[in-house]
């Protein structure tokens, strides 16, 4: 007999509110439906009564946790089209502060999946790792979180010479700390069994539904813009793409947890090479025109389109966030996994949740589960599982 | 019956979090809270997964026409005296989304308001800070 499942709108895994109808049939997962638009405040909208100097603290405000990536794309699209190059000290400079957040983006994924699955133990770490990283970015550009690095021709501050040591430093701790992580979770017996072969998503439905980032590199479909478009100080340094074929979540995990490391490598490399000079170009006035600007999220690839007709304000400003491309990605990750899993499947994407328990339960059912109810039962599998594993 | 709801609240508020239309940084920050760094569970202060369970409701993000309603019920669910503790600009006044078509905040329009933190997103010494604030006023 068919259940209906509703979870969201307001519901711990997604940072968005967005609404998931899952279609069950006993524990077995059949289908899913998809509701989006929670949290619509109309961005493309109010760019185009803003000037270009003003739009990036709009666009950074559309996603907190890859604040960076927005505004690093939209600058990139303003200097395409009015054919600006960037001084290199401000390149390196982007490049950096975009590698810093990647960093902060997966541990904040690795504590929440932790989380999800009953390992507690594992957010409370991954973020206290994570908190060192937030005081950096307070100590660069003066905000913990929306730090406003880039504009239009370059970066708006300085990294300090007296700063590289302290950067440094915590790249040495989380050098050290991503490789503990990394091996607690490919050891650990019971976070393998709840991850892997769960929620696979093929490489032929990763290009049909057209999902990127890890998502993608996790189904073994290796694209990356920092690889195939290079930007920025990204051809200068040396590093590679980490991708897997498995499309479990396991495989998911270990792209983000092995990405640090990559991260690690840019960071350091740039720091070593950076060079002296401005950090930004003056800018006068935007020819009319239209340019784009992609940047590699740590959710995946961000675009953001330009359309310019010489004024101070951009005509149009059109911008597509990696999640919404990962998200539809879900319809068949989820398909034939137990409700249970659901909860860690829909969280796999990392579609920018980040929200914690909440919930509202809308009767369009006639089971109801809670958020709480999806979390209990994951937990209770991780029990189960590290009751047989003890044994 | 309301005494005894007051004396549970003073003494561990259970809190709610409903983010309307947020960027998630201020949700971030809640988290952040209460993790080792901050840990204020240790006061027992606690995140709890059912408005109904809930003392005080932590609402982050503009309100936008869809989450009105839904932000609405939340509140008629929660047991009531509840503290409302807004976190954010946003949620204080609207930010820089004023001016958009789909916004309909500021939430002291349709719920009692109890304590404002603004900020974007607020520290979490500010979050502690504000709820504390509202403690001390019952």
């Amino acid at each position: 007999m068919k259940r209906i499942v509703p979870i969201g709108p307001y519901h711990p895994l997604q940072e968005e509110p967005e609404f998931f109808k899952l279609i069950v049939e006993g524990e077995k997962v059949i289908d899913l439906e998809i509701n989006i638009g929670y949290n619509h405040r109309g961005h493309e909208f109010l760019a185009q009564k803003m000037t270009y100097d003003q739009i990036p603290f709009l666009v950074e405000r559309i996603c907190g946790i890859c604040s960076d990536s927005h505004p690093y794309a939209y600058v990139m699209a303003v200097e395409d089209a009015a054919g600006i190059t960037v001084p290199p000290r401000g390149q390196y400079i982007r490049t950096i502060i975009g590698e810093l957040e990647r960093i902060h983006s997966h541990y904040l994924w690795v504590g929440l999946a932790g989380h999800f699955i009953g390992y507690n133990t594992v957010w409370m770490w991954v973020w206290r790792y994570r908190e060192p990283l937030l005081d950096i970015f307070e100590l660069i550009m003066g905000n913990r979180n929306h730090y406003a690095i880039n504009r239009v021709g370059g970066a708006r501050r300085d990294i300090l010479p007296e700063h590289y040591g302290k950067i440094e430093e915590y790249l040495d701790l989380v050098e050290e700390k991503t490789h503990m992580f990394t091996k607690a979770v490919l050891d650990d017996p019971v976070i393998l069994a709840r991850l892997e072969n769960v929620g696979v998503l093929s490489k032929e439905d990763a290009i049909a539904y057209g999902v990127l980032g890890p998502t993608a590199r996790g189904s073994g479909y290796a694209i990356d813009v920092r690889k195939d478009d290079p930007y920025d100080a990204y051809d200068k340094v040396d590093w590679d793409l980490i991708a897997f074929d498995e499309g479990d979540i396991l495989a998911k995990a270990k792209v983000r947890l092995l990405e640090c490391f990559e991260s690690i490598k840019i960071v350091r490399q740039c720091l070593k090479d950076i060079p002296d000079g401005p950090i930004a170009a003056r800018v006068d006035e935007i020819p009319s025109g239209e340019g784009i600007g992609r940047h590699e999220a740590p959710r995946g690839e961000v675009f953001h389109y330009v359309r310019s007709d010489g004024s101070n304000m951009p005509v149009r400003h059109k911008i597509r966030a990696p999640s919404y491309m990962n998200i539809p990605s879900n319809a068949v990750a989820v398909r034939g996994y137990s409700i249970a899993d659901a909860a860690l499947v829909l969280a796999a994407v990392d579609p920018c949740y980040c929200c914690t328990e909440r919930t509202v339960v809308i009767e369009n059912g006639k089971k109801k589960f809670t958020g709480n109810d999806l979390l209990t039962l994951s937990r209770q599998k991780t029990e189960v599982l590290r009751r047989r594993y003890r044994r | 019956m309301a005494n005894a709801k007051l004396w549970g609240l003073k003494k561990s508020p259970w809190v709610f979090h409903v983010a309307a239309a947020s960027c998630n940084n201020c949700d971030i920050e809640i988290l952040d809270v209460i993790t080792p760094r901050w840990d204020v569970e240790r006061f027992g202060i606690v995140l709890v997964g059912s408005p109904r369970h809930a003392d005080a409701l932590l609402v982050t993000g503009v309100l936008n026409r869809k989450s009105l309603s839904r932000v609405l019920r939340v509140y008629e669910q929660t047991p009531k005296p509840c503290l409302v503790i807004c976190i954010g600009t946003c949620t204080c006044d609207n930010h820089m989304f004023a001016t958009s078509y789909n916004v309909v905040g500021p939430y002291d329009k349709y719920l009692p308001v109890d304590v404002y933190i603004p900020g974007c997103p607020p520290k979490p010494e500010a979050i502690i800070s504000g709820v504390v604030k509202a403690l001390k006023r019952l």
